[in-house]
């Protein structure tokens, strides 16, 4: 394909991803897990299934969660990205982060970022949620590895000790 | 294989009118996307056949729930989140709102809408049913103008629907006149969460002096298109729900449903939960019967 037919469809656009703007020249219908990933060296977010069954690309989008495999970049025009990359504040972890940590709640990792999107957006929505809250809020998010008790714990840990501090 | 981003045209306008005048000037060249839950599964896979995209995701004419008298009237363009989170909805229309919570993990019920489940016209689409219940209507727009039309006749075989080239699905509009019918619905799939359904029902029913005043089925997964179960209603109006109608009605629902083998599940299984749904749910809309 010649350059000037890529010139032809590919478009500027602009973005806010871990309250950055950003702007890149993309195919429309690139997905976004792709800019983050290729353009923007964001790898945090992960390409499981490509087919939005699996999660592991949850990234927040105008603070609502969605997988990012399943947008074309267009759509997230001037949106406000959030990947795993934005939680911590420089080598301080978030409250969700540490939970994952001390509770074990992450093993080979590939689930992680998009487990603990999934999680942060149901904390932002339910800051005290039940024990099937939590389930229904990671439904979307598959983990081969632990068997998701340590995921649930950590996810009621960062919600306690959110309230108590 | 995957799809390479390079052969395809994507472009967004920022009005419902915009929309329907490109697709009026190429009918059937553009495909409309919205949340993307279906379009781009198939893209992913290769599997898309058109290459001009316009996207409707998010567009203010579509995402917008205007509840009237007597009606109300879902934007195509609202998500599962949205209709999950609408006080009305959520009080009148109890079948739609599990529907919604039911379909696809969070991730996707806050990107897919109403109107692309119906377009999608997947038989097995979690919504689907819920809708017929309650005897919806459609709005169709084109630069023609608006049409209405009953959503009972939308899907006129597999995937196929009376849907023209030029048109979008504006709206969805649902009778508000059955907040006081007992409500019944199940989704029997492989696991509770992210799965296809094997069979889904849902069902609305009221009683006068003892007998069946209406009872009105919907299923999915059990036929090409999602099915009313119209001979099933019929043979229980006017009639007190005793063991040899409830057997009767069993036999009758699964006769009017032609289900299939497939990877989810097979015909046999499919005949045997559509009729015991049916039952349960006449089993629970009777007198004295369980209610949870």
């Amino acid at each position: 394909m010649t350059s000037s037919v890529e010139n032809h469809v590919r478009c500027e656009l602009s973005l806010t991803v871990n309250g950055e703007r950003k702007n890149v020249r993309v195919y429309p219908m690139e997905r976004l897990l792709d800019t983050l990933r290729h353009h923007l060296g964001l790898t945090g977010a992960k390409e499981g299934c490509g087919e939005g069954e699996c999660g592991s690309c949850s990234v927040l989008m105008n603070g609502t969660l969605v997988n990012s495999c399943l947008i074309p970049v267009l759509q997230a025009r001037d949106a406000d990205i959030v990947t795993i990359e934005g939680l911590a504040t420089g080598t301080r972890l978030s409250a969700l982060q540490e939970a994952f940590l001390d509770c074990g709640g992450a093993q080979c990792g590939i689930c992680t970022p998009g487990m603990i999107l999934a999680a942060s957006h149901l904390l932002n929505k339910k800051p005290e949620p039940t024990m099937e809250d939590i389930r229904e809020g990671l439904s979307g998010n598959l983990c081969r590895c632990t068997g998701y008790i340590q995921i649930f714990q950590a996810v009621a840990e960062a919600a306690r000790r959110r309230a108590t501090t | 294989m995957r799809s390479d981003p390079a052969d395809y045209q994507l472009i967004a306008p920022a009005s419902l009118q915009a929309v329907v005048s490109l697709l009026a000037e190429e009918p059937g060249a553009w495909l409309p996307i919205a949340g993307g839950t279906d379009v781009m599964v198939l893209y992913a896979a290769g599997k898309l056949s058109a290459s001009k995209l316009v996207s409707i995701w998010n567009l203010p004419e579509l995402r917008h729930i205007e509840v009237l008298p007597d009606e109300i009237r879902i934007g195509a363009g609202c998500t599962y989140t949205d209709l999950r989170e609408h006080e009305i909805v959520k009080r009148e229309f109890p079948l739609l709102a599990s529907a919604a919570g039911w379909t696809g993990g969070i991730a996707n019920q806050n990107r897919g809408t109403l109107g692309g489940n119906i377009v999608n016209a997947s038989p097995a689409a979690d919504s689907l049913p819920a809708l017929l219940a309650y005897e919806a209507d459609l709005i169709l727009v084109s630069v023609r103008g608006e049409r209405r039309l009953p959503y009972l006749d939308f899907h006129t075989g597999y995937k196929q629907t009376k849907l023209a080239a030029d048109e979008l699905v504006q709206a969805i509009c649902i009778p508000r006149r059955f907040s006081d019918y007992f409500s019944y619905t199940r989704k029997i799939g492989a696991r509770n969460a992210q799965a296809i359904s094997k069979v889904c029902i849902a069902a609305l029913g009221r009683l006068a002096g003892g007998v069946v005043e209406e009872a009105r089925i919907a299923l999915g997964s059990v036929a090409p298109v999602p099915l009313r179960l119209a001979e099933t209603e019929r043979i229980v109006k006017g009639k007190r729900l005793e063991p040899p109608l409830l057997a009767l009605a069993r036999k009758t629902a699964t006769a009017e449903i032609r289900p299939i083998d497939d990877i989810r599940s097979t015909m046999r299984y499919r005949s045997a939960v559509a009729g015991n749904l049916v039952a349960e749910f006449l089993e629970r809309l009777s007198p004295g019967g369980p209610k949870t």
